[in-house]
């Protein structure tokens, strides 16, 4: 069982190394490189939509991922890379949506959700301690159907 | 009040069923351009083989006109060409096209053997004019007013209906 749970690691770890990323396109500085590979992994690609540009074989994600490579040869900061590109394709590329006054509601949601819950859970539970308190005090007094 | 609290989660379902199948009704494929209003990018493209004249940003300015993204390659233009084709007999606008990432020559012969909606067309090879576009794939066209800017973006092909309900009357308010 231990050793099954190993391998399946160990295979699930080569699942995370699959990148589309070609080694023509790698640049020589490694430092580089390794920002080139984060950006790549924030931006959507536009064609597949669903995968990062990092992971996607579609030829235009090829085309991105040199341009994003470039701009950080020719010395752009990693803002001014996601910059350039949300300049064209619009803040859609971006995997993480910005934080800003429009996406303010999606941020929000799931603490929204979590604090609905809560406040759900809260008087669900009071009511609850409530009507067993009812509940107990009636069946501890007597009565002739149950001495 | 009380009592109608089981139907709760149903009211609930309800409304997440709505939003999703508002969803669906959606093309997930239009991304919204990040370029509407904004001028037409900086560029310059050489000409396709066999063709004369390139297509660059000075070209775009003076006049409503149309930027046709197609390649060779691409199935939805050869379903759009014979309304480009159509256009370009009324005469009404130029129709501008940025042949996108075909191999040398590839273009050129498409163009002989369907037709030459064109008035001039540029060969983006390696496709950076595309990606300064915003384009995200072939056939997408632009609408660019007289002053050189992108007034509205069609993805995918042209079709009657989408020429006359949606880029006509645009084209129709810009020259007006």
């Amino acid at each position: 069982m231990m050793r099954l749970m190993l391998v399946l690691l160990a295979l699930s770890a080569l699942t995370f190394a699959r990148a589309a990323v070609e080694p023509d396109e790698i640049l020589d500085d490694p430092a580089l490189e390794e920002r080139a590979r984060a950006i790549s992994r924030e931006l959507r690609c536009v064609t597949c939509q669903s995968e990062s540009i990092d992971d996607s074989a579609a030829p235009l994600a090829k085309d991105l991922r040199i341009i994003v490579r470039e701009r950080l040869v020719a010395g752009d900061s990693d803002a001014e890379v996601f910059a350039y590109v949300t300049d064209r394709y619009g803040d859609y590329v971006l995997l993480k949506p910005a934080v800003k006054a429009e996406t303010l509601l999606l941020w929000a949601t799931p603490l929204l959700a979590f604090a609905g819950a809560a406040a759900f859970a809260f008087f669900y539970f009071r009511n609850m301690r409530e009507h067993q308190a009812l509940t107990t005090t009636a069946s501890n007094r007597d009565n002739p159907e149950n001495p | 009040m009380k009592r109608f609290t089981f139907i709760a989660p149903l009211l609930v379902f309800v409304a997440i069923a709505a939003y999703f199948a508002v969803g669906l009704t959606r093309d997930p494929s239009r991304i919204p351009t990040a370029l509407l209003d904004k001028p037409v990018p900086e560029f310059s493209l050489p000409a396709i083989q066999g063709v004369e004249k390139g297509l660059s940003t000075v070209d775009l300015k003076g006049e409503v006109s149309l930027v046709n993204v197609f390649a060779s390659w691409c199935v939805g233009c050869r379903i759009e060409h014979p309304v480009l084709m159509e256009l370009a007999a009324e005469g009404d606008i130029p129709i501008y096209g940025v042949n996108w990432k075909d191999k040398p020559g590839d273009g050129a012969a498409w163009l002989n053997q369907w037709g030459d909606p064109y008035n001039s067309v540029g060969d983006d090879a390696d496709g950076r004019v595309a990606i300064e576009f915003g384009v995200t794939g072939a056939p997408e066209t632009f609408v660019i007013d007289a002053e050189g800017r992108i007034r509205y973006k069609q993805v995918g092909p042209i079709t009657p209906q989408t020429w006359e309900e949606d880029i006509k009357p645009i084209i129709e308010e810009l020259k007006s």
